[in-house]
């Protein structure tokens, strides 16, 4: 087999053919600033509030609650600094989880240094976080929630009604970032008394360097970059109008075919999660059995280690990721797995499949054949399997 | 959860193909290093014949690319090598013989070399031996965190 396969669609996605010609005229015919006051930059204006409009639809949101950014991280930057400057004289206290992105983590470490309080509320071991202790964990002082809508690494779903409902109870600031969910799951802000929200295009088959910050109209926060009348005077910066009219349509299509993808993409899933499971021994899911997201499966490999999984299904076309330390870049291995309670052995022998609509059962029949042969080769050149086996 | 790193071609020529791997049976020295927190250990089998030749070598590791890369190199090194010799290599010799390393993976040279030097100290230790320039390995493989097999329940076969 020579054509990739890719699994990684947790990291980005292709970009979908609708969604690519949906962008082309907006680069060379209609490339108008779409905040000059001329009919040629009009048409570049009527399609990005489209695709605003496209956006708040799906979420049950306002049109102008809906701000376009350049990523996910940026929103989520966005959201806990502007969240924590506005309402810093009535508080000084963020809630968030043990394993939230590093665009949620970092910024928490940042608030922290600048005098911030942060509390980081611990999941078990599905990755569920634990209700009792956020609630326990609610002060007087406290101004923001903030908790990911599911999980990038190991997929599970996290309880966002039960977490809004807490949060709003006590006029606490409810953020999720639902990067990986938005587009996979439906989304209700009202429902689940979301005030802030981030989303990404390129994780749903939309362009890079697009994302959106919701921002309920009755949470009152600043603009993140100044210097101009955009996004209401919010968010600085000429509209980038290609990403946000490919934003829209990539939205558009996720609405359209959700239920749809959402059942073909778990079947497959739950086909690959067996398998593996039931062909692999000493394998381990990682991640809530049913409450995941519906294209990710997550597993640990006893005895090995990521990076040298990765290396060899890269030689045979898959192309995946893992939580392994040697593929972060620190000694540390996935700071989601270790929070689940894995010991570092196991943590560091972890690999996340992610798929697609496009991805096929063939396809995974040959994955789990190749990575049935790569984990015995590694296993049979590793010290922590010889002593096992030999125990045994 | 991100990139394969940038290795050299002998790099990935020794991890495809790595020499010398397997166990030795009634091994004249063994030496284990590393802990699994970091995630490489890598283990070192010698036999030392009567003249203190390196007859022969295996390693077994559990780790990254360059992990694999360099315990693979460093038993090609020192085999065939006097005891005296194999006390000489450095984790820049193993390095240089791959054509380098990512400097993320350095430490991975490291271990190579403190694996040769454990299974050297047990070598010697067996035989009551005194070796110019032999020092005790870095043992830290006991700080192994130990986990309950029940997070395996829900496996296979």
């Amino acid at each position: 087999m020579s054509r990739l396969i890719y699994l990684d669609n947790a990291a980005t996605t292709r970009v979908k053919d609708e969604v690519y010609e949906a962008m082309q005229p907006y680069f060379k015919e209609l490339y108008g600033n779409p905040s000059s006051i001329y009919r040629f930059a009009g048409e570049s204006k009527k399609a990005i509030e489209n695709a605003r409009a496209v956006v708040a639809d799906f979420l049950n949101a306002k049109p102008e609650e809906i701000y376009f950014t350049g990523s996910g991280s940026e929103s989520d930057n966005w959201a806990l600094k502007a969240a924590a400057f506005a309402n810093r004289e009535k508080g000084k206290h963020i809630i968030t989880s043990t394993i939230e992105h590093h665009a949620i983590l970092h910024t928490c470490e940042y608030l922290e240094k600048i005098g911030f309080e942060i509390t980081y509320v611990d999941v078990d071991e599905n990755g569920v976080i634990k209700l009792d202790e956020l609630k326990a964990a609610v002060r007087k002082d406290t101004i923001l929630i903030t908790v990911m809508f599911a999980n990038n690494e190991i997929g599970t779903i996290q309880p966002i009604k039960e977490i809004g409902e807490l949060a709003h109870k006590n006029g606490i600031l409810f953020h999720t970032d639902a990067v990986q969910a938005y587009g996979h799951e439906r989304i209700d802000v009202e429902e689940l008394n979301i005030d802030l929200l981030s989303a990404s295009g390129h994780k749903i088959n939309g362009p890079k360097g697009i994302g959106i910050l919701y921002i309920r109209n009755s949470a009152k926060i600043g603009s993140f970059i100044h210097g101009g009348a955009q996004e209401r005077g919010r968010r600085a910066g000429t509209h980038n109008t290609p990403g946000i009219i490919g934003f829209g349509k990539a939205t558009e299509i996720a609405e359209r075919e959700l239920e749809k993808r959402r059942e073909y993409e778990s079947g497959l899933r739950d086909y690959l999660i067996d398998r593996v499971l039931t062909k692999i021994p000493y394998t381990r899911l990682n991640g809530h059995r049913s409450r995941r997201l519906s294209n990710n499966a997550n597993f640990s490999f006893r005895f090995i280690e990521g990076e040298s999984l990765l290396i060899l299904l890269d030689q045979k076309d898959i192309a995946a990721s893992s939580g392994s330390a040697c593929t972060s870049g620190s000694l540390d291995p996935s700071h989601v797995l270790l929070a689940i309670g894995l010991p570092h052995e196991i943590a560091h022998g972890s690999l996340r499949l992610t798929l697609s609509d496009e991805t096929t059962k063939e396809e995974l029949d040959y994955v789990i054949d190749e990575l049935k042969k790569i984990v015995e080769r590694l296993r049979n050149m590793s010290p922590l399997y010889e002593d096992f086996i030999k125990k045994a | 959860m991100s990139q394969i790193i940038e290795y050299s071609e002998k790099v990935m020529d020794h991890f495809n193909n790595p020499r010398n791997v397997g166990e030795i049976e009634n091994a004249s020295g063994i030496g284990t290093v590393g802990n699994a927190k970091c995630g490489d250990i890598m283990r070192i089998y010698l036999e030392i014949d009567e003249n203190r030749i390196i007859k022969d070598c295996k390693f077994k590791t559990f780790g990254c690319g360059a992990a694999v890369a360099t315990s693979s190199m460093a038993t090609e090194l020192i085999k065939g090598k006097s005891v005296e010799e194999a006390l000489k290599l450095t984790n820049k010799a193993v390095q240089e013989a791959l054509g380098g390393l990512p400097a993320v993976k350095v430490h991975c040279s490291l271990l190579a070399e403190e694996a040769v030097y454990a299974a050297l100290w047990d070598y010697a230790k067996k035989n009551n031996l005194q070796m110019e320039g032999l020092r005790p390995p870095v043992d830290d493989i006991e700080e192994r965190e130990e986990f309950s097999e029940k997070l395996y329940e829900k496996s296979g076969e």
